[in-house]
């Protein structure tokens, strides 16, 4: 495991930063099992063990006022994005002062207002239409955002996941999908979702950009996510990355995961991805021992204060059920404009109602130019939309991670 | 003012709302270049532009679930369906993820879908269902099903300006044979209230949409007969008007609920259940329902009209309940 990318591709800071993500994402986890072991959660517990790195560093690469929608194994992504330990204990404790007040449980939580967070629903795949619905409507208002969102391999075999990529495709959504290749899905592996080596390769049924990378390098994630969501936010569309890693627990810890080769494990704890990148700042003297122990103190610190908070919280009071099926007044969405609402307004908005056709569909190349209309006098979004041309950008970074230059 | 149809009403709602606000948008199959299967968005895409009119691929969770997605960056978009049978293709999406989303974690989904429903056009089997019940029993949703031109336009811009989901059910009969002034200025009518289309003291029938004006037929007919009934149109669904309802059963103390719906399941149970709750001794006779037969819509036109409730079934049962 030596990706050895250069070490100026993150900032002292930044490198310091990224590890207070990986190592609270293991300390949390780890105090989370601790807590169902007590019998102090509500429900099933869902790991996150040994995908610390897809989720750290994928989400770290997003600018300010970018939009995410985790899943439940991304307790990584949800900490980048702003979130406190605390807010998943409560949640997993079912309190009173969780972000959904008690009304839902584990990483299913959101925030459209400060931390722009969409929160998954169980039905897997049902996030892809939803972000690419906010990163066109952030395109919409002018925002310059990405939408970024997750997916496991066992949700890409969902028709959500299909109609999701697909139409954020044609749309050219400023979207980044991160496909969580963990190697299961519940007890099936990944062969039995689709006869693929590559996940990634999905994206060529949609012409998009596609990336493969190795899920536990932290620094390879992190430059593969900030170049997909560069991509995605200078308009040349949706990006599908693969990150391959590994679910090193059962589904959930009900699941003793007796069904995973014991090698297997053992073939992937030799990579573990928070192992890795402690080597990686060794490597490259990115660190020394003080600001590790530094580091460890902040978070020991972090997590006992806020388990204090959530084993202080009150449960709901009963009555709470009965609230906020409606919304009555609350919580109204102001759109945010950041361009000239009148190109959207009549007479500015008009355009001519008729398609361009490219080669009337012909099998020879090059067939019928001269009979194609004019293009639509439509906004820049759409004549981009119509005149996309097909990329294929897929890249493969794998273990050991490429040395292609930036 | 010319009369409008059912159809140029909801146009012109539409139309009215995007002038009115540059949040409002629309997603569907057909809608644009083409203006829509039935034509309710014709001349859209020219006037508003490929951003505001957006064609889409076949797909209705993906249709639902960008819309969703918009909506909580403020935006209000109307998804429509082709027709509104292929909602199903949607069923999770809307009942899952929009339902849910302002109870679980206070996001609410300002969106519209709306679409052609019902029968009486020979559409057979995915072309012509009432599939408002699926919804009607989904908390977090409203759902509106307009029998008049007045109330379409007025209903759909009180359901873009909602802050909750609106499923909006568009009678596909209606469409183009019906037609009424309407107001000059804007106007809305309000989700959440049913509205007595003509008073009557010997029996109420409750109903919605197409039976509206069946149901006005058969009272016609009563009242030839001497037999007074009062229509009622629920308009919305969810929430009911429970009040309306309750005070026209304390008036004429029987209940004939008509749907075009099929029977089991339909929302004439739900309407007995409930003024049986409220108002049991109001009653001088049992509650009695026209509804569709339970199967699915058939096609060929005599299984069509047998299938359907009509004017002359309406009637016989009202006499039945006014007799008893
Ligand atoms: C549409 C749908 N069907 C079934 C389930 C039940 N379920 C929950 S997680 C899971 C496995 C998911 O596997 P994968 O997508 O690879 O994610 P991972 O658990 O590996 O992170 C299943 C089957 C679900 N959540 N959604
Ligand atoms: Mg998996």
């Amino acid at each position: 495991m030596k990706s050895d990318p250069a070490p100026q591709e993150l900032t002292h800071e930044e490198a310091l930063e990224l590890y207070y993500y990986m190592r609270l994402n293991r300390s949390l986890d780890e105090l989370l099992v601790r807590l169902f072991r007590q019998n102090k959660i509500v429900g099933g517990l869902y790991g996150s063990l040994g995908q610390e790195a897809t989720s750290v560093g994928t989400a770290y690469a997003l600018a300010e006022g970018d939009w995410i929608a985790p899943l439940i194994r991304n307790v990584g992504s949800l900490l980048v994005h702003g979130y406190k330990p605390r807010d998943i204990m409560t949640q997993y404790m079912a309190r009173v002062t969780s972000p959904t007040q008690g009304k839902d449980g584990t990483c299913h939580f959101g925030d459209l207002k400060t931390h722009h967070v969409v929160s998954p629903i169980s039905m897997l795949g049902d996030l892809i239409p939803v972000m690419t619905g906010v990163a066109m409507a952030g395109r919409y208002l002018g925002q310059k955002i990405v939408a970024m969102t997750w997916i496991g391999d066992g949700g890409t075999s969902t028709g959500a996941f299909h109609e999701g990529m697909n139409f954020a495709a044609v749309q050219r959504a400023p979207l980044v999908v991160v496909l969580e290749n963990n190697q299961w899905a519940y007890s099936t592996p990944v062969n039995r979702q689709a006869p693929l080596r590559d996940f990634a390769d999905r994206a060529r049924a949609y012409g998009i950009t596609s990336y493969t990378v190795d899920g536990n390098d932290l620094v390879a994630v992190l430059r593969i996510a900030r170049e997909a969501v560069d991509s995605a936010r200078q308009g040349h569309g949706p990006v599908l990355i693969e990150a391959k890693n590994m679910r090193m627990l059962g589904h959930a810890q009900h699941d003793p995961a007796e069904y995973v080769p014991r090698e297997m494990f053992e073939y992937w704890k030799a990579r573990d991805p928070l192992s890795r990148y402690e080597n990686y700042l060794n490597q490259h003297k990115l660190w020394d021992e003080k600001e590790k122990a530094a580091i460890h103190a902040r978070i020991e610190r972090e997590l006992a204060a806020d388990l204090e908070f959530a084993e202080n919280s009150p449960f709901p009071p009963p009555e709470l059920a009965e609230e906020g099926v409606y919304c009555n007044g609350c919580h109204i969405i102001e759109a945010q404009w950041r361009r000239p609402k009148d190109e959207l307004m009549p007479p500015k908005s008009s355009v001519k109602p008729e398609w361009t056709i490219e080669n009337f569909g012909a099998m020879e190349t090059g067939a019928a130019p001269a009979a194609d209309r004019t293009q639509p006098q439509g906004s820049a979004v759409e004549s981009a939309i119509v005149h996309a041309t097909h990329t294929d950008r897929k890249r493969k970074i794998t273990a050991p991670a490429s040395r292609r230059a930036r | 003012m010319p009369p409008v149809t059912y159809l140029d009403a909801i146009r012109q709602a539409l139309v009215e709302e995007m002038d009115r606000d540059p949040a409002v948008l629309l997603m569907g199959e057909d809608i644009g270049v083409y203006g829509g299967a039935f034509k309710a968005t014709a001349g859209l895409l020219e006037r508003f532009g490929w951003e505001r009119v957006i064609d889409t691929p076949i797909s209705e969770t993906a249709i639902v679930g960008a819309a969703v997605g918009m909506s909580y960056l403020g935006l209000r978009p109307v998804a429509e369906m082709q027709f509104i049978d292929f909602i199903a293709c949607t069923f999770n999406q809307i009942t899952n993820f929009v339902a849910k989303s302002h109870y679980r974690w206070g996001a609410p989904v300002p969106i519209v879908i709306r679409g052609p429903a019902g029968g009486g056009v020979h559409g057979s089997a995915f072309h012509s269902a009432n599939p408002e019940m699926y919804f009607v029993h989904t908390p977090g949703l409203k759902v509106v099903y307009p029998a008049t031109a007045y109330d379409a336009k007025g209903l759909l811009k009180s359901a873009i300006r909602d802050n909750n989901p609106v499923l909006f059910f568009e009678h596909k009969f209606l469409y183009r044979r019906i037609k009424e002034e309407l107001p000059e200025k804007d106007y809305t009518v309000p989700i959440g209230q049913a509205i007595v289309r003509r008073p009557g003291r010997d029996l109420s029938i409750v109903t919605y949409a197409a039976m509206v004006h069946a149901s006005l037929e058969a009272a016609e007919q009563l009242a030839r007969e001497g037999i007074e009934a009062e229509v009622v149109d629920l308009r919305t669904l969810l929430p009911l008007d429970r009040e309306t309802i309750i005070e026209s059963v304390r008036r004429t103390s029987k209940l004939l609920v008509v749907h075009e719906d099929t029977r089991t399941g339909g929302i004439a149970g739900e309407i007995a259940a409930l003024v049986t709750e409220s108002a049991f001794e109001d009653l001088d006779g049992p509650i009695r329902r026209v509804t569709s037969l339970d199967t699915p819509v058939p096609f060929s036109p005599p299984l069509e009209e047998h299938f359907l409730p009509n004017a002359a079934r309406i009637a016989e049962a009202a006499r039945d309940l006014a007799r008893y």
